[in-house]
């Protein structure tokens, strides 16, 4: 079976600006793909590419193993959710999710039964004759939703689409759309900003900084085998210790990521031989509900940030000095490109 | 000491401007239904409608009036057609020469109509056109192209790209998000330039005397009155019909546009 998506060396160029710099990757079929980066990495560019929205300055893009670089948006069997949800405001709900049956001259009567059943699909049965301007912020979200899912696309596209969301209803929403994608099959490409978010929902991520990709991974492996810096700080909480410091602590002068609940306070418990361990001095701590954030100092002005579990066990004191210790196996050497 | 209530010399002031405004035109509506034939003179002798039956009788203005509407029908057509087409393309993307072109639609609403109608005389001569209908309706079109053109690119503005974008990306081609999403947004827009468009058209007189040879549109009969005080009724009926004629359509349109903030192009 072809790749859903095939990004093949692509660019895109606004004046001299490389929005999108030399994008290769793959999106499988039935995957749910996420688009992960900070504001301006080009994850929305590379969504609006699929889209058709754009077209790439250089390279090819394929959807579904056919080359749809130079399609227009509507010769592409791919379907949108809009960060701002764009539900069509002179038409009432229903007719906007039947809208893409119409255009493709589906009939009335089929395309209002269809659209009806795309709305009971987000638990919305019953609001088709509202207006969008008198839903919720959730319940446009999910009309959008329908909307882009009636017509059963290959791929569907979400653009931040939980971003205007509260927290509450925004866990929801994230649970729910797992759950669709999972009984549609269909690819789903969602972009956000939200590291959480991709973590929790996705099947594979991409990492986006300053237009490229700095990893493709599972979420597991993106958390545990940072392969960048950037990867390290930007997913999850990290520390990254530099080569000098590394050199003192482990005798290697190379770059290293630790993730902060693998620090533990004291040395109890762990095979020496098998550890690192670290002098300090705690400068803070946080209490964080199930666990305390404990901020230490090492030698050289390096903070490392632990997590120990909130629960039994005595804090040391601010200004104390403590021995951190964590296993060799936990942390992960970055290399560094020049 | 602060008050809620206007001051009494404002007030005074502001109504002493309204009624200065439009005194002239409760004269002309006063004077249509005067039973005296010739002056203004005061006070009124009576009421008759039978001016308006004498006006009615008058195959001239019947003429000048079926002329002014053919001509503002036409003028509006063409603006709506021309206008939205021109905002469409100006309203999206940067493109060079944009702000030129912009600058060179919207300037005949700037240009004094006089300088308008002799440029517009000299080119029909020079293209060896003959004035009449069709040179009327060019003319008065050049600046109902505006209106519609002002009203229809503020509300674009206002249109996200996004719907057009979604239409697009839920399998409508350029033409079906035209006539699905762009015309119904653009709708109250539209209906408010033709009417603005319309009204301009109706009364303008400058640029027409310029542009229609030897026809004779409503404004123009009724500038030829001038020189026939013996009708001077006759044309108080058809200056007040003119006035209703032409006011109905700006309230219309100003009744649509009223809970937006967007009616431009009041000002020629």
């Amino acid at each position: 079976m072809p790749h859903a998506v095939t990004f093949d060396h692509v660019s895109r160029l606004f004046g001299q600006m490389r929005a999108v710099d030399n994008v290769s990757l793959t999106i499988n079929e039935g995957e749910f793909f996420s688009m992960l980066g900070p504001s301006g990495s080009g994850k929305t560019t590379c969504l609006r590419l699929i889209a058709g929205f754009e077209l790439p300055s250089s390279g090819r893009i394929l959807i579904a193993g056919q080359d749809a670089s130079a399609l227009a948006p509507f010769e592409r069997d791919v379907n949108t959710v809009f960060q701002d949800y764009a539900l069509f405001p002179t038409m009432d709900v229903l007719n906007n999710v039947a809208y893409g049956l119409m255009v493709k001259g589906v009939g009335k009567k089929e395309r209002l039964a269809r659209a009806e059943e795309a709305l009971s699909m987000v638990a919305l049965a019953d609001y088709g004759s509202r207006k969008p301007g008198e839903l919720s912020g959730g319940q446009r979200q999910r009309v959008a939703l329908a909307r882009a899912l009636v017509g059963r696309p290959r791929v569907l596209l979400l653009d931040e689409p939980l971003g205007a969301l509260d927290l509450k209803l925004r866990e929801q929403m994230q649970s729910e759309l797992k759950n669709l994608q999972r009984k549609l099959g269909i690819t789903f490409v969602f972009v956000t900003h939200d590291q959480s978010e991709a973590l929790s929902m996705s099947d594979r991520v991409a990492v986006f900084a300053k237009g490229r990709i700095e990893q493709i991974a599972t979420p597991q492996d993106l958390y545990d085998k940072p392969a960048s810096r950037f990867v390290a700080d930007f997913v999850g909480t990290s520390n990254v210790v530099d080569a000098p410091l590394a050199q003192s602590l482990t005798g290697q002068r190379r770059i290293f990521a630790i993730r902060p609940e693998r620090i533990q306070l004291g040395c109890a418990g762990i095979v020496t031989a098998h550890a690192v361990r670290a002098k300090g001095v705690v400068r803070d701590i946080a209490f964080l509900g199930a666990v305390n954030r404990i901020e230490v100092e090492l030698a050289g002005k390096a903070v490392l940030t632990a997590l120990t579990p909130s629960f039994g066990g005595a804090l040391p004191l601010i200004g104390s000095e403590v021995e951190l210790a964590w296993r060799i196996d936990a942390m992960h050497w970055i290399t560094e490109a020049a | 000491m602060h008050s809620e209530r206007t001051p009494w010399a404002l007030r005074l002031a502001a109504y002493g401007g309204l009624a200065f405004l439009h005194f002239p035109l409760l004269v002309i509506f006063a004077y249509a239904f005067n039973t005296e034939e010739s002056a203004f003179s005061f006070p009124l002798q009576g009421f008759t409608l039978h001016w308006f039956s004498d006006a009615w009788a008058r195959p001239d203005i019947f003429a000048a009036i079926v002329l002014s509407l053919k001509v503002a029908t036409a003028a509006t057509v063409l603006a709506l057609a021309l206008g939205t087409l021109a905002a469409m393309a100006l309203s999206r993307r940067p493109f060079f020469g944009k702000n030129a072109i912009t600058l060179l639609l919207v300037l005949p609403i700037a240009l004094p109509g006089i300088i308008t109608g002799i440029s517009l005389l000299t080119a029909f001569k020079v293209a060896d056109i003959n004035p009449g209908l069709l040179t009327i309706i060019v003319g008065h079109a050049t600046f109902c192209v505006v209106v519609v053109y002002n009203n229809v690119v503020a509300r674009l503005r206002r249109m996200p790209m996004s719907h057009i974008e979604a239409s697009m990306d839920l399998g409508a081609d350029s033409w079906q998000t035209f006539r699905h999403i762009v015309m119904p947004g653009l709708a109250t827009s539209l209906l408010a330039g033709g009417m603005l468009a319309f009204a301009l058209s109706f009364d303008e007189i400058i640029v027409t005397t310029f542009t229609a040879g030897a026809e004779v549109t409503l404004p123009i009969w009724l500038l030829n009155q001038l020189g026939r005080p013996r009708d001077v009724p006759i044309t108080n009926v058809v200056a007040m019909t003119v006035m209703l004629i032409t006011t109905l359509p700006i309230l219309g349109a100003w009744y649509l546009t009223r809970d937006t903030t967007d009616t431009a192009g009041g000002g020629k």
